[in-house]
């Protein structure tokens, strides 16, 4: 009768990520663009910080309100902010759980309030820029 | 065979054998009700008795059988193959994961993050059997049950790309399965698991991605859970961080 | 694993993206469509730009932007692979915010 040896430990099979994880997937895609929508979010500050900077000087203020460059990086910035509303206002009721008893507020009226909001205080700021006239 | 078939693609994988992995395909009988898990036994059965893969109940509630199929982590007990039909459908061992053998892998990692997280009951209070059960009232008991609902069945692990990344994040089911105790009015060891939980390594390591609560099918919604678990941080921390002199718990 | 210090960080970020999400739609459609098109003169908005409120107003649409861009920023840089650079991403990113929210002061308050 042989003697039984301890067996040998065979190797585990590791799987590297590919760099190029996020664009195999449309959930993971989706995500990406969602978090680069904060380029265009820092993006849009960094613009008014420049508008405000130029604001003691009404030609110049004008000219960079007029200017194509800007014209053109608002056209592409809008919707990416846009969408980063859209994506944060329906993810808020993750976030936020509010409990009434043995039931959960439902995360529409949760999401839904925050588009209420969106469109009040869009009117709110309009109105107020438009009034200024 | 019957007239009707499907072909399945099988990641193999035999380190006694062989360096690199492998695909196998096998034709196998098409049925209406059959699923994937149908299919790999009909393969164990009848055609190629070496292929390796775990398996228990069959219905959705041991977590045993999560497998890659066709990119997606799924249970493969619950994946029909009349969803992929007349199309071949790949199996993969679940991502994320090294590769042990064919489909298994090793879960050695995660059963290693659910006892640092404390996954079980740590009692407020001592009590006493003859005092009778712990109570609680269908509202407490609402707070933590989908949380409770977890089968282990590391789907959203697989799901996961941050942890694809940093094997050293905590992870989706490990955290929610702290969540469900922390959230438990019977609980009373948060204390213990928040130094494991509220690290760098675990809800911070979060992007909110969302797939893991996507894949789950248990709909558990760890992503949920970890968020939650961000609050509360949040405002202990604010706690701690504006009032130092005071208010230790 | 000690607990951590990023809530600091995730509530400005969280903070910002509140900010980001109601209040810069607008806000981008007055300066990027409604003035360029002649709804809206430059010079009326430029004179509204002056008003305490408003300052106060763009002071929050730029600080805390900011830090919502730093904090994701951060995070999807090491998630697209740029895991190299330690602790020079984070410095970066929240010290960029930091120098725009000083800077957004300065600019205000000499208006």
């Amino acid at each position: 009768m042989t003697v039984n040896s301890t067996p040998k430990k065979s190797k585990e099979l590791i799987r590297p990520m590919p760099a190029n994880w996020w664009l195999q997937k449309r959930t993971y895609f989706l995500f990406m663009v969602r978090e680069l929508t904060c380029v265009f979010v820092g993006g849009y500050a960094v613009f008014l910080l420049i508008l405000v900077g130029r604001a003691n000087d009404a030609q110049v203020f004008s000219g960079l309100l007029h200017s194509p460059l800007s014209i053109g990086l608002h056209l592409i910035a809008l919707p990416m902010v846009v969408y980063h509303s859209i994506t944060w206002f329906n993810l808020t009721p993750k976030v936020m759980v509010v409990w009434r008893g043995e039931e959960r507020v439902s995360p529409l009226l949760i999401a839904g309030s925050n588009y209420v909001a969106w469109l009040m205080i869009s009117f709110l700021v309009a109105w107020i820029a438009f009034k200024a006239e | 065979m019957p007239d009707e078939t499907i072909n399945l693609e099988v990641f193999r994988f035999r380190p006694d054998e062989e360096d690199e992995p492998r695909y196998q395909t096998y034709e196998v009988p098409f049925r209406e009700d059959w699923v994937v898990l149908d299919a790999l036994n009909y393969v164990k059965d009848q055609l190629d008795g070496t292929l390796s893969y775990r398996w228990s109940c069959r219905m959705g509630v041991c977590g045993s059988c999560g497998m890659m199929v066709n990119g997606e982590p799924k249970l493969t007990c619950a994946a029909f193959l009349r969803d992929y039909h007349p199309d071949p459908v790949r199996i993969e061992p679940l991502n994320y994961f090294p590769v042990i053998r064919d489909l298994v892998i090793n879960m050695e990692d995660f059963l290693h993050k659910m006892g640092e997280v404390k996954a079980w009951l740590i009692p407020k209070e001592d009590k006493p059997l003859d005092e009778g059960e712990h109570l609680q009232t269908p509202a407490q008991l609402a707070h933590y049950k989908q949380f409770s609902m977890c089968i282990n069945c590391m789907l959203c692990y697989a799901a996961c790309p941050v942890y694809g990344l940093n094997p050293d994040f905590l992870g989706p089911a490990a955290i929610a399965l702290g969540q469900r105790y922390n959230l438990d009015s019977r609980d009373g060891g948060a204390d213990e698991r928040t130094e494991v939980m509220f690290s760098d390594e675990g809800i911070w390591e979060c992007t909110f991605v969302g797939d893991c609560s996507r894949v789950c099918p248990k709909n558990v919604d760890p992503a949920g859970a970890i968020q939650q678990a961000k609050v509360t941080h949040t405002l202990e921390w604010y706690q701690s961080v504006l009032s130092p002199w005071g208010n230790k718990k | 694993m000690a607990k951590s210090n990023e809530p600091g960080w995730w509530s400005l970020f969280s903070a910002g993206g509140v900010v980001a999400a109601l209040f810069l739609p607008i806000t981008m459609f007055l300066t990027g469509i409604a003035v360029p098109i002649g709804w809206l003169s430059a010079e009326s908005l430029r004179g509204l730009v002056h008003h305490p409120l408003t300052r106060l107003y763009l002071l929050l649409l730029i600080s805390l932007p900011l830090f919502h861009w730093a904090h994701r920023f951060r995070y999807a840089a090491v998630d697209l692979g740029f895991k190299g650079l330690g602790g020079l991403l984070p410095a970066v990113c929240y010290g960029g915010a930091i120098l725009g929210t000083v800077m957004a002061v300065f600019l205000l308050v000499r208006l």
